[in-house]
């Protein structure tokens, strides 16, 4: 402190004496200074905000999915009811007499004293007689013994459990009463409705418009499945191979700049072109099939080669210039040196952009739309290996579309379902790529 | 599948290439590998490729080439008179392929044999009952000159393929016997292998180039063909859209640009600040473990699926924005399906894509800046605010350009989100509909691609395309520009 600082004129006047009070301007921009830092954290706190939104309203939305509720009965059939059951001319109709009777049976068992309206029983589960039927016509000798069965309710009693269907809120008619309800309750109380896991929303098949309950994701997941086979075979060998060109061989040249210019823009271009491409493409001028996983796949293929190229260019950039001068210095060839030493070098990183480019290519969207896997209902796992690649199939985001424009409400909660089994499938590749780099990546 | 079948032994008949051509040239040195000019892989590489390469090339030059040989000639026999008013040639074609499909079907099924096929008359059959039977499903009766035409195309298709067989098969042999001949240890095969990869790497490489060739033309053809049948200046003029397949549709272009760039612009309006700020705070002021955390969790938000989003909108966010505005609260919104809606959604999606691409730039302003700042008594802010974010500034508008050309072209958030009517209003949340939703509702369906109400799909691609194409062109422009600034 000399006497020349302490003594600038203007100094004390400005700051009042003190230099441990801050004067008027201090404090404005130290506020404004605090308030700037605020609203970075405001928007970090809203981008963070949006995204466990997100998280929490496809899991409470999406869970219910994965669970159905189930009628468990004991009962069993002997051979002369089965018999007399398929003489009759209605015998899905016997086998459901049958089953509310054993029914009733065990509810006056288990201590409830009035009867059960049958029709009331029939309303609450689904087609139970056919699928008794199905199970002795099959097997035979389980006629006569205790079997277990465990058979779905009717989807509107499933949309009283996910609480869309209230007493006050469903009009009465043949299909459902508010007094039904009561019934489900006390079944529910005793139980014999039961909430299980629902496989068959796994590895089922789409059902049709009026049949929420029975929808399952398993046929587009086989359909997923195959167009990322195609997207793999095709995206990873195309494009490494112009990697390496435009990596290691291009000439700076017209043809080169022209490449490259392409190959930004076409990172860039809507994905929804992409499908324009395959529909006028691979459906009007090639005649492929619609909806076809092949088409799909190759319309995926064209989308993510940018990707991985850009990718893998930035992981043939990582491997320095000493590594090739080696090669070349001990006699090897320039196409030597890049195939026996920087590829494999590269390869982690490779690998890396290709599973991220693949895990961008299964969440797409708008161009399965265009090239038909939308109006396509997906009832049947493909017969073979061939069929599965040309056969018409739908896709996890396509179903999951699907299902979303459907009208019945039920089918929104199969579509978050679907939603987090794709997520599932995203979160596991990335995590595969994420280990990836960090085991095998070399910094250099 | 024969094609299937080709390509296996054309590859099975490669491999045994490989090893005969490896054999041949060490047996040409008598066993000792150090008199070859090559390592005798390339020997074997070189038979190999010079079978497999051409034959690939001719099989897949057949493939494209002749269905245009078969339609054309196959058209050449249809009589105009089969040409219904309103109906077209192609449209008639295509009845023939599907007649000729159906044929395949039958004689694959074992219910019309071969010759049957090639002779049965709609004058002594019920052509359509018969295919019925084995599940080809036919809309109308077929005609006899339709039929005709099929038998002829079938009789075509199939010549075509056993000449296609015979001549990949015979450049397959050829190509062997030729780098079986010419295998010698003194043959220079690496170099020859070498040039021929380096081929197809070009080639790879060309892809990019064929797939934007692709997507122009595909655009541009159905776009020309679209404008003959429907008046452009109708098009880029009319202030309605009402698509009408039965006709006399208004397909004017401006209610689906408003409302598309009503929805970017709200996209923008909530993910450029955010995203702005959020760049700020993580580079400028963010411990680090508070960026470890925060940066990659905002990044998920980038990576989630745009159908995440959209179900998001319609199932999520609609609802809740009608609460609020709907009918119960303000009364400004109808349904949960608006420019609201999506705008909102998409600003989400967006917030990381400004936010990385903001943080990278904000991080490429050299130190020496902030250090001078910082020097003068400048606080943390106004060095951001009048030096740093100055100096980026161009990067930003860039990565604003970017995001903007991804919210136009963005499409399930707004099929799902934004509602299906066309209009042209100022309230945010009304329904509107963009270019992209209604590209993809006037291309599914079962509508036939002749009519002015799919073509026109082809036009606003191509609008959409031209758009995108402009952003990202300029964007990538001012980015560049800014790099040379202080590199």
């Amino acid at each position: 402190m000399t006497d020349a600082t302490a003594q600038t004129p203007g100094e004390g006047s400005r700051h009042g004496g003190s230099l441990l009070a801050q004067d008027k301007l201090t404090k404005k921009r130290n506020a404004a200074e605090t308030r700037f830092k605020a609203y970075g954290m405001i928007a970090i706190i809203i981008g963070l905000f949006f995204l466990v939104m997100l998280a929490v309203s496809i899991l409470r939305s999406g869970i219910p999915a994965f669970t159905t509720y189930a009628v468990t009965l004991e009962m069993s059939v002997s051979e002369e009811e089965y018999a007399e059951a398929e003489s009759q001319l209605l015998k899905t109709a016997a086998y459901t007499d049958l089953f509310t009777r054993n029914l009733e049976q065990a509810l006056l068992e288990r201590g409830m004293t009035e009867g059960v309206d049958q029709e009331a029983i029939e309303r609450i589960v689904g087609k139970v007689g056919s699928d008794i039927r199905e199970f002795y016509r099959s097997n035979e000798d389980q006629l006569g013994q205790p079997v277990e069965f465990q058979l779905s309710v009717s989807s509107r009693v499933e949309g009283y459990f996910a609480g869309r269907l209230t007493r006050d809120n469903i009009s009465e008619s043949r299909f459902i009463t508010a007094a039904d309800f009561d019934l489900v309750d006390q079944l529910e109380e005793l139980g014999i409705i039961s909430s299980i896991f629902d496989w068959n929303f796994i590895t089922g098949a789409d059902s049709g418009v009026d049949n929420p309950g029975g929808a399952g994701i398993g046929v587009s997941l086989v359909g997923s499945l195959v167009m990322m086979i195609v997207v793999l075979v095709l995206s990873l060998p195309i494009g490494v191979a112009a990697s390496i060109y435009l990596e290691e061989f291009a000439p700076k040249n017209r043809f080169t700049d022209l490449i490259e210019v392409n190959i930004s823009n076409l990172a860039a271009v809507p994905s929804i072109v992409f499908g324009i491409l395959g529909l006028a493409v691979f459906i009007q001028f090639a005649h492929l099939p619609q909806s076809a996983p092949l088409v799909g796949g190759l319309v995926l293929t064209l989308m993510t080669l940018p990707t991985i190229i850009i990718s893998t260019r930035a992981s043939l950039k990582a491997v320095p210039p000493s590594i090739r001068d080696a090669a070349l210095g001990v006699g090897a060839s320039k196409m030597q040196s890049v195939f026996h030493h920087v590829l494999p070098l590269a390869m982690p990183g490779i690998l890396t952009g290709t599973i991220i480019g693949l895990a961008q290519a299964l969440g797409e969207t708008a161009p399965l739309l265009l090239i038909g896997m939308v109006g396509f209902v997906a009832r049947e796992y493909p017969n073979g290996l061939l069929d599965g690649f040309t056969e018409a199939n739908s896709a996890m985001p396509a179903q999951i579309y699907t299902w979303a424009s459907r009208s019945d409400a039920a089918f929104y909660e199969k579509a978050w379902g679907g939603i987090i089994i794709l997520l599932l499938f995203l979160l596991t590749m990335n995590i595969i790529a994420i280990i990836l780099r960090r085991r095998f990546e070399r910094r250099w | 599948m024969p094609v299937l079948w080709l390509f296996l032994i054309v590859v099975a008949l490669a491999t045994v290439g490989y090893i005969v051509g490896r054999s041949r040239a060490l047996s040409s040195a008598d066993g000792d590998n150090r008199l070859l000019h090559s390592l005798p892989s390339y020997y074997g590489s070189n038979v190999a490729l010079m079978t497999v390469v051409p034959a690939m090339g001719v099989l897949m030059l057949w493939l494209i080439i002749q269905p245009f040989i078969v339609e054309g000639r196959v058209s050449g026999t249809i009589p105009d008179s089969v040409i219904a008013d309103g109906s077209s040639l192609s449209l008639v074609m295509s009845d023939v392929r599907r007649v000729a499909e159906g044929l395949d079907v039958a004689v694959a099924e074992g219910a019309l044999t071969r010759d049957e096929a090639a002779s049965i008359r709609t004058e002594f059959t019920d052509v359509r009952e018969r295919l019925g039977n084995v599940g080809v499903a036919l809309g109308s009766d077929v005609r006899p000159e339709v039929l005709r035409a099929a038998q002829i195309y079938r009789s075509l298709s199939s010549t075509g393929n056993l000449i296609m067989t015979a001549v990949v098969l015979l450049v397959a042999v050829g190509g062997f016997y030729y780098a079986w001949n010419q295998t010698h240890k003194d043959f220079r095969a690496r170099n020859v292998v070498e040039a021929g990869i380096r081929v197809l790497l070009v080639g790879a490489a060309s892809i990019a180039i064929l797939t934007t060739i692709g997507i122009v033309l595909s655009l541009i053809f159905n776009t020309i063909e679209f404008f003959r049948i429907y008046p452009a200046s109708e098009f880029f003029g009319s202030l309605t859209w009402s698509p009408s397949f039965g006709g006399g549709s208004e397909l004017g272009i401006w209610p689906l640009l408003w409302g598309t760039f009503y929805i970017s612009l709200i996209a923008l309006l909530v993910s450029v600040p955010i995203g702005l700020f959020a760049a700020v705070y993580l580079s400028e002021y963010a411990s680090k473990p508070v960026r470890a955390f925060a940066k990659p969790m905002l990044e998920v938000l980038a990576g989630i699926p745009t159908i995440v989003y959209g179900l998001f909108a319609l199932l999520t966010v609609g609802p809740l924005l009608l609460q609020v505005f709907g009918d119960d609260g303000l009364g400004w919104m109808q349904a949960g399906t608006a420019v609201m809606t999506a705008g909102l959604v998409m600003g989400i999606m967006l917030i990381p894509f400004v936010s990385s691409l903001s943080d990278d730039i904000i991080n490429a302003v050299p130190q020496a800046m902030r250090d001078g700042s910082y020097g003068l008594g400048a606080t943390k802010s106004e060095t951001i605010k009048q030096v740093i974010l100055p100096a980026a500034l161009p990067g930003i508008v860039g990565a604003i350009l970017l995001a903007a050309s991804r919210a136009i072209g963005e499409t399930m958030i707004v099929v799902l989100g934004a509602g299906a009517a066309a209009r042209l209003s100022l309230n945010p949340f009304d329904a509107m509909t963009t270019v992209t939703a209604k590209i993809v509702s006037q291309l599914t369906g079962d509508a036939d691609f002749a009519s002015p109400e799919a073509l026109v799909a082809f036009a606003l691609g191509m609008t959409l395309f031209i758009i995108t194409l402009g952003l990202n062109v300029f964007a990538l422009y001012i980015v560049r520009k800014y790099r040379e600034q202080y590199e």
